[in-house]
């Protein structure tokens, strides 16, 4: 029989629309693939299999009854684990967590089972967004797909290998500094960061609020936009998220755009970029000028001090949304407190991982008094100037077009002991999170060693839109979506 | 060797919105069922976020305005971090470098020098969440502590004063005014029972020294102080503790930090709280979830015309305009704006301010005393009230019958009319009697019927009077007794 998981998004979309499927019978094929291939992936931390084939049934049924379903028309979704749903945990993939059910749904949940969505699972993750390998997870490693040895990236490590790995079509991410494109680009499928306002974080459990967005994964570019479009727009309930209108991004997609100018940066291509992945990108950009696209150079100067200021933003933010973690209204409490003191600092002590605290001792020492102003407020200033470096690149080009991730995927255990080569593997996005604005990582074919390379497109502050045609013209113009991981072969 | 008293307050008052300020929770006093009124943004539960409430803005701003103070243009929201089992995010929802307002004045009239007048300069007002509360087993039993976060999230503004208050009486004085003011204009109904108003006290004393230097003495903040008595009792207590231990450390202000102390109300002593073993560092920073609020000039001239006459404008006005005494215009604008303008009807209707305010300061206080009844609520309305009083300036009625008019008008199931009034009076007979002609002949009778009392009258003893006139009034039902003491002393003096 050949998979239904291996059909692209908008092939599955038709035909649960048309009839010819039913949302009951792909969530099955989800729940078997889970239960065959999971055990080698460790994408999931939880799969309620009644709890999806109930929702999968009652969608059917009201199919079946006339009634309009959503846009998502059935579709399996598997949720990372640190978006809130009622009555579900959400682990966060911490110890501190470990217990926690959530007594109310974030506003993304609510609007895609309003959408349709069938919410199968709960995706892996890094211990609270905090990492690039997916290592940090607290409770299991979730490996690659394509090379099972292999990370599949992070934080949303769950997520992208679910999708990778033809277990979920779909799936929900988060990206702070590159936590839905890295995995991406390192899984070989879609992913998506919204412009920051785009998607509301009501229930999204903050890692860095001024940078955390919430974004799709897929198998190709349609689902990417198909989810987006399902959960977009404002929420009141979050004050960052911003009241401006959402384009159904599905419509335009196949309007390839004429006269395409895609912005090639300097910095892109500098030291510490694998010859392997350039090689891929540039490939990928000789597919845009043969599709017509002018090809533009630009300058984001201020791009190299983008880590630097993202590791004094991220963790400053990190220690303060962690705070509420104390061992006294929920979560992790320690059993052998003497003091309130005592009682906060083992319950944290013990079941915070060693990224975690990392981090927060970071974002601690950069807020203290003293050294306030020369590290917060002046990573908060070069921000600025990264921003305003985008802003004037895009006056000049629609795109941005360049590597995601310096490497393939690296192996597990390999970067674990050395946390600055694993910060810089998120050189190339982080910039995207310090300005707000949207970008993609879209299959640009396997490197020699046949492992996947991403390319990345990024646009200007709610210009999804045209992020979304330009990256469909290059994945119509060719197949790499189209690869499916050996071990997901059926 | 003589001090100056160098105090300055901070104050916490709870904005009377009907919803908390970052979320939809109820902000109701709640004490007997705690945590009911809670959600997942104000138990900060992961991924709830906060959303802030436009009124408690709007009120915190008149609550500035009311000050005197300026309205920042800009202003953001700041976290201020530190762990207590009350504060559920780990962090305080405040304002830091940027607070909505800043440099404003209250006036208060001392009781000193026949009621001279402190200028409280106003440093800073901002606006914040308040805390939930920590229930402490007081048994002894070591049981467990509990939180209850119905107050979690009630939206309250900091009010920083200057060091510009001189004595306990005077910040009594302010923190009274403070109250009047802003039940006043309605941001806060300022009840320190519930904690709607809460205050800690920073004290220090400026010693004259021989060469007529001043030394300062270490700064002491009282805090969490309850009540306007005991903010008094506080600082009287930490003036002599601090007076005293100078005198025998010498200790200033360069030799040791500022230190905190609680103030115990059954002892009436300050003490030593627990000192944290470093200097707290809050770590503010910008609050990333909310954004910044921009107020325009309109913003401002909208809400300072929805001010109105603040009270101590008012009171110049009742001296001027109606001549009350200070202490009459005081328990009438005391009562709050309702009160004033029932007190405004009644005068302007009566003609006589002062009149009124005796009404308003006794008999109608009493009686909303006795009944648990608010101006608004009480059974007698303002233009009633102004039409009985209406008859005592003309003369036709005695103070007398009128007070007995209005304890009937009272016993009426109804609310009391104009018609009531006419009515009891016919029934009852009080009109006063102008009848000249029967009074005199009432008193030829009572005169011709009581030689002694004449007589002794007319020797001087001007008390023999009162069992005369006594005679009058029984023999002319009705009379006024004015009347008839002027016209009987006439005759008796012939
Ligand atoms: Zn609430």
């Amino acid at each position: 029989m050949s998979s239904l998981l291996n059909l692209p998004a908008a092939e599955l979309v038709t035909r649960l629309a048309a009839g010819d499927v039913t949302s009951a019978a792909l969530t099955e094929e989800c729940l078997a693939a889970i239960s065959q291939r999971d055990s080698s992936v460790r994408a999931f931390l939880n799969v309620d299999v009644e709890r999806s084939l109930a929702q999968a049934r009652s969608i059917d049924a009201r199919r079946a009854a006339g009634e309009s379903i959503g846009i998502l028309q059935g579709l399996p979704i598997a949720v990372k684990d640190l978006i809130c749903e009622e009555g579900v945990s959400c682990t966060c993939a911490s110890r501190m967590l470990e217990n926690y059910i959530s007594p109310y749904s974030a506003h993304v949940i609510e609007r895609l089972r309003a959408a349709g969505a069938v919410l199968v699972g709960r995706a892996n993750m890094d211990e609270f967004a905090m990492g690039s390998s997916g290592e940090n997870s607290a409770f299991q490693v979730t490996a690659n797909p394509w090379d099972l040895e292999r990370t599949p990236g992070g934080s949303s490590s769950g997520s992208a290998a679910a999708v990778a790995g033809r277990l979920t079509p779909m799936s929900l991410g988060s990206d702070t500094g590159g936590s839905i494109r890295q995995p991406a680009s390192l899984c070989g499928v879609v992913g998506l960061k919204p412009t920051y306002g785009r998607v509301s974080r009501y229930g999204l459990v903050a890692f860095a609020s001024s940078l955390d967005q919430i974004g799709p994964f897929a198998s190709d570019v349609h689902g990417a936009a198909l989810l987006l479009e399902a959960m977009a727009g404002h929420d009141p309930r979050d004050s960052t998220s911003v009241d401006r209108p959402v384009p159904s991004y599905t419509n335009s997609l196949n309007e390839p755009l004429k006269g395409l100018r895609i912005g090639v940066a300097r910095e892109h291509f500098a030291e510490g970029l694998d010859d392997e992945v350039a090689e891929v990108v540039r490939r990928a950009l000789d597919v845009y000028r043969s599709l017509g696209a002018e090809l533009i150079d630009i300058e984001l100067p201020h791009s190299k001090y983008a880590v630097a200021v993202y590791y004094l933003i991220a963790p400053s933010e990190a220690s303060s949304n962690l705070a509420r973690y104390e061992g006294i209204h929920y979560g992790h409490r320690t059993e052998k407190a003497g003091s309130l003191a005592d009682l906060y600092a083992r319950s944290r002590g013990e079941a915070f991982g060693t990224e975690v605290k990392r981090r927060i001792m970071l974002g601690v020492y950069a807020l203290s008094s003293g050294y306030y102003d020369q590290y917060y407020v002046k990573a908060l200033k070069v921000r600025r100037l990264i921003r305003n470096d985008f802003d004037a690149a895009f006056a000049k080009v629609d795109v941005i077009a360049g590597p995601v991730t310096p490497s393939t995927a690296f192996k597990l255990g390999e970067r674990t002991s050395d946390p600055m080569a694993m910060y810089l593997s998120d050189i190339y996005t982080i910039p995207a999170n310090l300005a707000g604005i949207p970008g993609i990582s879209i299959p640009a074919g396997l490197s020699p060693s046949g492992l996947p390379v991403g390319l990345q497109l990024q646009a200007a502050p709610f210009a999804e839109e045209t992020l979304l045609r330009a990256a469909r013209m290059f994945e119509a113009a060719t197949d790499h979506h189209r690869l499916i991981p050996p071990m997901a072969r059926s | 060797m003589s001090y100056d008293v160098i105090i300055g307050l901070e104050v916490h008052v709870q904005l009377q919105t009907v919803s908390k300020i970052f979320c939809g929770c109820s902000t109701a006093f709640n004490p007997d069922q705690p945590n009911v009124q809670t959600c997942p943004v104000c138990l900060g539960l992961p991924g709830a976020l906060p959303v802030l409430n436009a009124e408690a803005f709007r009120l915190a701003v008149k609550t500035a305005l009311a000050l005197n103070c300026q309205i920042a243009g800009f202003t953001k929201w700041d976290r201020k971090q530190y762990f207590y089992p009350d504060l559920p995010k780990g962090y305080q929802i405040s304002q830091y470098d940027l607070p909505f307002s800043h440099d404003g004045h209250v006036d208060v009239v001392t009781e000193a020098d026949g009621g001279a007048v402190r200028r409280v300069r106003i440093l800073r007002a901002h606006l914040e969440e308040d805390a939930g509360k920590n229930m402490h087993d007081e048994s002894g039993r070591g049981r467990d502590s509990l939180v209850d976060l119905n107050r979690a999230g009630t939206p309250l503004v900091e009010i920083v004063t200057h060091p510009d208050l001189r004595s306990a009486e005077e910040a009594r004085l302010f923190l009274q005014d403070l109250r009047l003011l802003l039940t006043d204009i309605g941001v806060s109904d300022c009840n320190m029972q519930e904690g709607s108003l809460r205050c800690d006290a920073n004290v220090n004393l400026h010693v004259h020294q021989p060469d007529g230097s001043k030394v300062a003495t270490p700064i002491v903040e009282v805090k969490n102080i309850n009540s306007f008595r005991f903010t008094e009792q506080a600082i009287l207590h930490e003036v002599e503790r601090q007076w005293e231990l100078y005198q025998k450390t010498k200790q200033t202000i360069k030799d040791a930090p500022k230190s905190t102390r609680g103030f115990d109300p059954a002892r009436g002593v300050t003490y030593a709280m627990r000192e944290k073993e470093e200097a707290a560092d809050y770590r503010y920073f910008p609050d990333p979830d909310l954004v910044p609020v921009t107020v325009t000039d309109e913003q401002i001239a909208t809400l300072r015309g929805e001010l109105g006459e603040l009270p101590a404008a008012r009171r110049a006005r009742y001296r001027d305009q109606y001549q009350l005494s200070a202490y009459d215009a005081g328990v009438i604008i005391d009562q709050g704006r309702e009160y004033s303008r029932y007190f405004e009807v009644v005068a302007e209707g009566c003609g006589d301010g002062k009149q009124a305010a005796n009404w308003l300061t006794q008999d109608v206080q009493r009686e909303l005393n006795e009944r648990g009844l608010t101006i608004a609520t009480f059974p007698v309305p303002a233009d009633v009230l102004a039409d009985l009083l209406k008859r005592v300036t003309n003369k036709q009625l005695t103070i007398k019958a009128a007070r007995e008019v209005f304890g009937a008008l009272l016993e009426g199931e109804e609310t009391a009319t104009t018609a009531r009034i006419e009515a009891i009076v016919a029934e009852r007979g009080l009109a006063i009697v102008q009848d000249d002609g029967a009074i005199d002949a009432a008193i030829a009778d009572v005169i011709a019927r009581n030689p002694k009392p004449v007589a002794d009258f007319k020797a001087g003893k001007q008390q023999a009077a009162g069992a005369l006139i006594g005679q009058v009034m029984r023999a002319v039902k009705g009379a006024d007794p004015q009347q008839v003491r002027e016209r009987l002393i006439a005759k008796l003096s012939e």
